[in-house]
């Protein structure tokens, strides 16, 4: 019984050696790439990979949705010595965070990237998107409110409508961390948006914030995943929720829900590349990510989905979309008419404050 | 549980009432899948019922999902590693907890509840636990973001169903059955195979089943051990939820209760062809 | 047992080699021992390395601090030596260390973890450490005490350097004090977190009401049915386990999905109560993305978990005993109270006991449906895992459900016996 057993083990134990043998004994380089999955991969699928692995035939990229566990499993395969990542699409909260532990690589912008066609250099040609010298920047993209419009009566217009229940009733949906909401109750309550974080930084600033948020509390839909609020809004479980924009382009342009955008206050952020510490193929990478970001492949990504390039060169290349054939720069989140009120992360102030005001979201949720 | 006929009326009352009760817990274990049939051939990407739905409107109903999981080289690795994992951890956790079993069923076995305990932790420590715990030291030594990690981890959560769906059928296992075995010339090999093996199949289908299960639709630890190289139909699911919600998964879940169906419609048949062969009349 | 057989007598029984039968049986009873334990080695084996060690290895977790230690290792030792109670700032030996520490932390880029464990005790703490690391690199000499509290005046701050000695030692208890909703305060003493911190407690309460409220449903639900299926005849009974059978096949995400089409506000049960002029169109239900939600679904998944182990109990009771209690006199009530109902307890045990461990446990389905009250502790600990990456938080959090589960394992244990857990 035993002899068997152990027969049956060794048959066990050859063929996954064979099978595994079989998927080494390709000549093509694997150069997998870490990104969000979904409608954003297919966009970057689309603008860089395709043409890429056209003009490369030694390369396949792989694409791996990962990116929203990436900055645990960096951390844990740094842990543990063996980092299989080559190159990883983060936002750049974490891009930051990652880069203060060391777990990502610095880059000398001008040295990798491509400069822009006129030649200004890339860290010029990015400015002020380059939050972190690890972080390579891709997109602008906005987190920002859209509304159902047969389930309103009157349309919202500013985010002081969000927290007016008497107004608009009805359901609204809200990311479930404190970023971005304690911000939008205080400038709902009338905080001038540009001391926001000095009025949090005080314990009543915080306690305001909350207070806000308290009254609309009982009425909020927690999101935890981009794809949560389209679906509220498309079910009619909401009548107005935040997420990201161009979530709510393709619900109101591709999907023709009857949806519209509310982008008073939207809060920009920024998504990227990091290239983690001690990855595998980091020449291959190099050379991938020259092209990846280059002022043309930037510009390309836009006729996919509705985020705004990072580099300021490619504004003038943004076209129509690339299926439905509509102009897409009037909705970026950078569009003028769409941009009179914006805001702006505070990242520094963030990486201080979000252990502390995790735990106090927290415990008010669960209050 | 036929009625008896010395039953009377209060009894008469009490046993419909008592199948209506029974018909509505079926009705709830079935109904969420029933939905989830026409939803997966939804036109619109979102799990709702469209008035055209409901009108029976051919322009609400559409074929894309279906479409979707056909053509998708990501959808295609998800089965092809769901199976290689769920065999080879199924594998493993039956022969492994089978031998096991055996072992505890002796009654020459020293510290056998504190074994026993050992050995089925796998099902008593609460899964995000065990996930957390295997992602950290597979890492270390490793075993995360492989095959072999993955099909490990599996085998350990499933071996304490085989171990205990085993002891089960050993409970009332006559031992003497053995040393009859060994005293009529039979060899440990032919009396494992011929005697024990036979008794405590059952135990061993159903445990071998429940591990099979439990790696397929396991969503946790393949999140944390795994990563899209060994992408499973679940985590291929979860990365959808998570950016996309599709009605691709429900197109998969409606395929796999299709498969489902005839697999245990066919176990049936065959359960009911092989009786009526032994000559045992159906009860 | 082998052993029983010796008698009292003075003669000895021996065995045909002149061994005396005693000593023989126990040799025997030992090789027999040692062939069980081989036996079951291989499986023992693959639990404690591929299961057991990782746990014991996560746990650990929840104590661990070297971080601080490591990259602070010039400061710590010396620090270890102030007397914090004199109420003076440490000498300026130890600031000089840190700014040493801070220019190889900047070098090595270590120092980042530093700030961010430091966060977890007090806020403010990243970029306390970052900007510091960032101007540390152009003290060129002392004195080091006022350089670096011209860089920030935390670090004239005795309290920084109070939190900075207790969190240096390589074991903290921070971790389960978090866990407890409690803290260190400035002194070092024990104490409660602030009323608005204060939730982790709370969860866990939450968790086992739930839980305890999804097995009493799942048993309320699965008897009944376990029953019908026990005593049907066989073609029918097995034809019915199917639709217990099916939903156990079906992933547990799609299950969930499929209670969101179900339960929410414009789903099928509220359509089909309004239809029916049950409920008015403004007054549909709230049935998700609440507790109702957490607790409808997760009871539908585990459901058959509790079905299979009580089918296979109520299926070796033989019919009989009802029959026989029945004719001699008893009630069908009495007869299923006194006769029918006891053989089904480790049945129930085990369902339940299976069922309520599954349930403490999870946190996909309450994620997706559950919103805010429906939220259980397994929420927390994933969150503390993939988003806030407190990981020894996790760990101190992960233990503590660990302990309470293994409490109820023993507890069951006593009262029903693994040994009677019978399953499918």
């Amino acid at each position: 019984m035993r002899n068997l057993t152990i027969r049956t083990l060794v048959t066990v134990a050859a063929v996954a050696t064979v099978c595994a043998g079989v998927a080494l004994a390709q000549t093509q380089l694997d150069l997998v790439v870490v990104s969000w999955g979904g409608a954003y991969t297919a966009s970057q699928q689309k603008a860089y990979h395709d043409p890429y692995m056209a003009a490369n035939p030694g390369i396949k990229i792989i694409n791996d949705d990962s990116s929203a566990e990436a900055v645990a499993k960096i951390r844990a395969m740094n842990e543990a010595g063996k980092v299989t990542w080559p190159l990883v699409d983060v936002v750049a909260a974490d891009a930051i965070s990652l880069c203060d532990e060391g777990l990502v690589e610095p880059v000398d912008h001008d040295a990798i990237l491509a400069a822009a066609p006129d030649g200004t250099p890339a860290s010029e040609d990015f400015g002020e998107m380059i939050v972190s010298e690890c972080f390579i920047p891709q997109i602008v993209y906005s987190t920002t409110f859209g509304y159902r419009t047969d389930l309103v009566k009157v349309p919202p217009k500013t985010i002081k409508d969000v927290f007016d229940l008497r107004k608009i009733p009805g359901k609204r949906a809200l990311e479930k961390r404190p970023i971005g909401n304690l911000e939008w109750a205080l400038i709902a309550d009338g905080v001038d948006p540009d001391t926001v974080y000095d009025v949090l930084e005080t314990e009543a600033g915080v306690k305001r914030a909350f207070a806000k948020l308290d009254t609309i509390k009982d009425q909020v839909v927690w999101w935890t995943q981009g794809a949560q609020t389209p679906q509220l809004l498309a079910d009619g479980e909401v009548v107005m929720g935040s997420t990201y924009n161009g979530r709510l382009f393709s619900l109101i342009e591709e999907k023709k829900q009857p949806v519209a955008m509310m982008w008073d206050w939207q809060m920009y952020d920024l998504d990227g590349w990091v290239i983690p510490k001690g990855g595998p193929h980091r020449k291959e990478v190099l050379k991938y990510l020259r092209f990846a970001t280059d002022t043309q492949r930037l510009a390309d990504q836009a006729k996919y989905i509705s985020y705004g390039p990072a580099r300021a060169s490619s504004a003038p290349f943004v076209g129509k979309h690339a299926d439905l054939g509509i102009e897409m720069a009037p909705h970026m989140p950078t569009a003028p008419a769409n941009a009179t009120n914006t805001f702006l992360f505070n990242y520094e102030w963030w990486a201080d404050h979000r252990d502390e005001l995790n735990e106090k979201f927290n415990a008010w949720l669960a209050r | 549980m036929s009625l008896p006929t010395y039953a009377g009326p209060l009894e008469r009352i009490w046993y419909y009432t008592f199948r209506t009760i029974c018909g509505l817990i079926f009705f709830f274990l079935i109904a969420p899948l029933v939905v989830i049939v026409p939803l997966s051939f939804n036109a619109i990407p979102y799990f709702t019922f469209t008035p055209e739905m409901l009108s029976l409107d051919p322009s609400g109903y559409s074929l894309q999902w279906y479409e979707d999981f056909f053509t998708n080289p990501n959808w295609h690795g998800a089965v092809k590693n769901s199976f290689i994992i769920a065999v080879f951890a199924t594998l493993i956790a039956t022969t492994l907890g089978t031998i096991g079993a055996l072992a505890l069923s002796r009654s020459h076995m020293p510290y056998r509840s504190a074994i026993m305990a050992i050995l089925i932790s796998p099902m008593i420590v609460p899964l995000i636990i065990s996930a957390a715990g295997m992602y950290f030291f597979y890492s270390k030594i490793g075993l995360a973001s492989t095959h072999l990690g993955v099909i490990l981890a599996h085998a350990a959560l499933g071996t304490p169903f085989v171990v205990i769906t085993v002891t089960a059928t050993l409970v009332g296992f006559d031992q003497s059955l053995i040393r009859a075995a060994h005293n009529l010339g039979a060899s440990p090999t032919v009396t494992f195979f011929r005697v024990i093996v036979p008794l405590i199949l059952p135990g061993v289908i159903s445990g071998a089943l429940l591990a099979f299960i439990t790696s397929f639709d396991e969503v946790v630890v393949i999140l944390f051990v795994g990563s899209y190289e060994q992408r499973t139909i679940p985590w291929q699911m979860f990365s959808g939820i998570r950016e996309q919600i599709s009605p691709t998964i429900l197109a998969v879940a409606t395929l796999l209760i299709i498969v489902s169906i005839l697999l245990l419609t066919s176990l049936e048949l065959i359960r009911r062809r092989s009786e009526r062969l032994r000559g045992i009349k159906p009860g | 047992m082998a052993t029983s057989g010796t008698t009292s007598t003075a003669q000895t029984l021996t065995t045909a080699d002149g061994t005396p039968l005693k000593v023989s049986l126990s040799r025997a009873e030992r090789r027999n021992r040692i062939r069980a334990l081989l036996l079951v080695a291989p499986l023992f084996l693959f639990i404690i390395v591929f299961f057991l060690v990782p746990i014991g290895d996560m746990l650990f977790r929840s104590v661990e601090n070297r971080v601080v230690g490591e990259v602070l290792h010039r400061t710590v030792p010396l620090l270890a030596m102030w007397d914090e109670a004199n109420g003076e700032l440490p000498s300026e030996d130890v600031f000089r260390a840190l700014v040493e520490d801070f220019k190889q932390g900047r070098e090595d880029r270590t120092i980042g973890k530093v700030g961010r464990r430091m966060n977890y005790e007090k806020s403010g703490m990243t970029s306390l450490f970052r900007s510091t690391a960032r101007k540390a690199r152009r003290i060129e000499q002392g004195p080091f005490k006022e350089a670096l509290i011209k860089i920030n005046k935390k670090w004239g701050d005795i309290k920084t350097w109070q939190l900075l000695k207790r969190e240096s030692s390589a074991l903290t208890l921070s971790y389960y004090l978090a866990s407890v909703d409690m803290r260190f305060d400035d002194n070092g003493k024990v104490v409660r977190q602030p009323d608005d911190e204060q939730i982790y407690i709370k969860l866990f309460i939450r968790t086992l009401n739930l839980s305890a409220l999804i097995t009493v449903l799942c048993l309320a639900l699965g008897y009944p049915i376990s029953y019908l299926l026990a005593t049907l005849p066989a073609r029918t009974s097995n034809l019915l386990m199917i639709l217990v059978l099916l939903p156990f096949w079906t992933s547990l995400l799609v299950r969930t999905t499929a209670w969101i089409a179900l339960l929410q506000k414009e789903g099928v049960i509220n359509d089909f109560l309004v239809a029916l002029r049950l409920i008015g169109d403004e007054n549909r239900l709230a049935m998700i993305h609440n507790a109702t939600g957490t607790v409808v679904a997760m009871t539908h998944i585990l459901l058959p978990f509790m079905v299979l182990p009580l089918y296979s109990v109520m299926k070796n009771i033989p019919e009989s005993h009802v029959r026989a209690a029945r004719s001699l006199g008893a009630t069908p009530f009495t007869a299923f109270m006194r006769v029918y109902l006891p053989n089904t307890v480790p049945g129930i045990g085990a369902g339940a006991i299976l069922v309520f461990i599954i349930a403490i446990g999870y946190y996909i389905t309450p994620a997706l449906v559950g919103g805010v009250s429906g939220t259980l502790i397994g929420n927390l600990i994933a969150y503390h895992m993939s988003t806030s990456l407190n990981w020894g938080l996790a760990a101190a959090l992960g233990s503590v459900l660990l302990a309470l589960v293994l409490a109820l394992y023993l507890l069951y244990d006593k009262v029903v016996g693994i040994d009677n857990m019978k399953m499918g």
